[in-house]
Parts: C-alpha cells; structure tokens; sequence
C-alpha cells in the first residue's frame, strides 16, 4: 500500500513566481547600477571632507591650538581597499534600499498606479526623505570625532524616525485626503519634537567648517543617489516587465 | 464575481514577493548600517558615515 501523501503549502502560482523573480531582479538591478555610480560620486564629493576630518580626529592636525592651521593639507589619495570595500558596501546598501522601494512600487502598481523611470523619481525623493533627510535633520550626518551619544541609542531613534518617515510618505502620495495629510505632518514632526539622544559634552575636534561642509556634501549627495535609484528602479521594473511578457 | 476573484488573486500575487523584497532589503540595510561587529564596522565606516547612518 503506497503512503497517502498530501500537500500541506499550496506551491506558488507561476504569476506568483514571475512576480518574485521581477521584484528581485529589477531591484538588484538598480540597486547595483545606482550604487556604483553613487559610491563614484561620494569618493569624489564626500571622501576628501572626510579624510580631512579624520587629520583632526587623530590629532594630526589640532584646531585652535595656539597656531594656525591650513584649510588645505595634503590628503591621503586613493586607497584599493578601503575605497574599494566602500563600493561595495555603497552598492549592497543601495540594493537594499531597492528591495524595500521596488516591493512598494509593485504595492502601488497593484493599487493602479503607473510606475516608470519618470515617477521613479518621485519615489527616489521620498525614499531621500524617509531614509537620510528625516534622520539626518536631527542627528546629522557626523564627520568622524564628534561628540555622540550611545550608538544604540541612536540606531534605535534612527530606525523608529525612518519607520515614521517612510509610512508619513506613503500617505502623502497615496493617502488622498486631509486626515491622512495631517497624519503624515505629524509623523514627520514628532521625532524631531520628542528629540533624539545627545552627547552630554561636546568634544568634537574637527572644526566647524569641515562638519558643515560634510554635512552639506552627504545631503547633496544622498539627494543625487536617491534620485538616481528611483529613477532605475521604476526603469528596470518596466524592462523586466516587458522582458517576462516577450 | 469574475472581477472580485481576479482582484484577489493578483493582490495575494503581489504580497509575498513584496514582503520577501522587504525584509531581505531591511536586512541588507541592517547589515551594511547598523551592525558594530568591528570587521563589518571597518569596511563599512566610510559607507555609514556618507550615507547618514551612526556609526560610532
């Protein structure tokens, strides 16, 4: 007598199957094209405040210590393993983000909304809001050596500001009324209301122009990067789109 | 009836995907952001810095 056998998960449908492989791909796509391109852009425009910063956090260069110090010292140049590794993790970062924005626009589509490289950029610009601009307005982008609170801490105010950032987003594009804009205000606000945890004293030895400009530079470009992953993503979710009709 | 059960099937068509996308992208994320095991902390510190995360 053969074993009755039954199958207790229904296996995925074949649309269910083209669905997965159509969200994994476009956004592995995007994701590495994006991030290669802004990995370029942050060792262009970011690095050199950086390493500059650095001269000071190891003491190499010391500001206001009773001589003035040249805004311009020689930098480092480029280093194989420590830029390249940094490539790599640009790239695998913005991946992720791809994943998370590539399965909310194949939600959106599903609702009946057109999702193309063009209004890609829309969503590039809200994942800019939700995943630098809302935390960084309040724990902004930091040079190496300031002053900082517990790293927990703060990854924990980081991940609960993105949370809120990312669903205030999501109800200004979709949410189609005044309650949900009023809610969205307020999601966006209460972070920075509540605050986030702060250094007790300010040690910081980098001067104030170089975090300045740090700042300025990762804003930009995280803006740029964000812009760009959009923009791919909606691009690559139409081309795998068509690749599985043809 | 038709038109319900269509809208059914390619909204449960499109859930799981989306969550699996989800939570791989907030892993990676994780991993490349927030983790502190020093290895990974070291190859990413200029990435975190750059790109908004704490690092320190």
């Amino acid at each position: 007598m053969t074993p009755h056998m039954t199958c207790v998960t229904q296996p995925a449908s074949p649309a269910t199957k083209q669905m997965f492989s159509r969200v994994l791909t476009s956004a592995l796509f995007a994701g590495a094209a994006a991030g290669l391109l802004i990995a370029l852009l942050q060792l262009l425009f970011v690095q050199p405040v950086l390493l500059h910063a650095e001269l000071y956090e190891s003491g190499e260069l010391v500001h206001f210590g009773g001589e003035a110090v040249t805004a311009h010292p020689d930098l480092p140049g480029f280093d194989a393993v420590r830029d390249g590794l940094s490539i790599v993790f640009t790239m695998l970062t913005y991946t992720g983000y791809a994943l998370v924005m590539v399965a909310l626009m194949s939600i959106a589509e599903g609702m009946g909304h057109a999702v193309t490289a063009r209004t890609g950029i829309l969503w590039g610009l809200a994942g800019f809001v939700t995943f630098h601009l809302a935390p960084g307005f309040t724990l902004a982008p930091e040079v190496p050596g300031v002053a900082a609170a517990d790293v927990v801490d703060r990854q924990i105010w980081w991940t609960a500001t993105v949370a809120a950032a990312g669903i205030a987003m999501w109800l200004l594009a979709f949410g189609g009324n005044l309650v949900s804009y009023a809610i969205a205000a307020m999601l966006l606000m209460l972070p920075h209301l509540i605050g986030a945890p702060e250094p007790e004293t300010f040690t910081g030895p980098v001067p104030t122009e170089i975090g300045a400009l740090f700042a300025a530079r990762a804003f930009g470009i995280g803006l740029a990067a964000w812009a760009l992953l959009g923009c791919f993503a909606g691009h690559f979710w139409q081309a795998e789109a068509k690749q599985a009709e043809a | 009836m038709t038109t319900k059960t269509l809208t059914k099937s390619a909204a449960g068509t499109r859930f799981m995907p989306a969550l699996f996308a989800v939570i791989l992208g907030l892993g990676v994320i994780t991993l490349t952001g927030h983790v502190q095991a020093s290895a990974l902390h070291d190859a990413a510190h200029d990435v975190r810095h750059a790109t908004g995360f704490p690092c320190h």
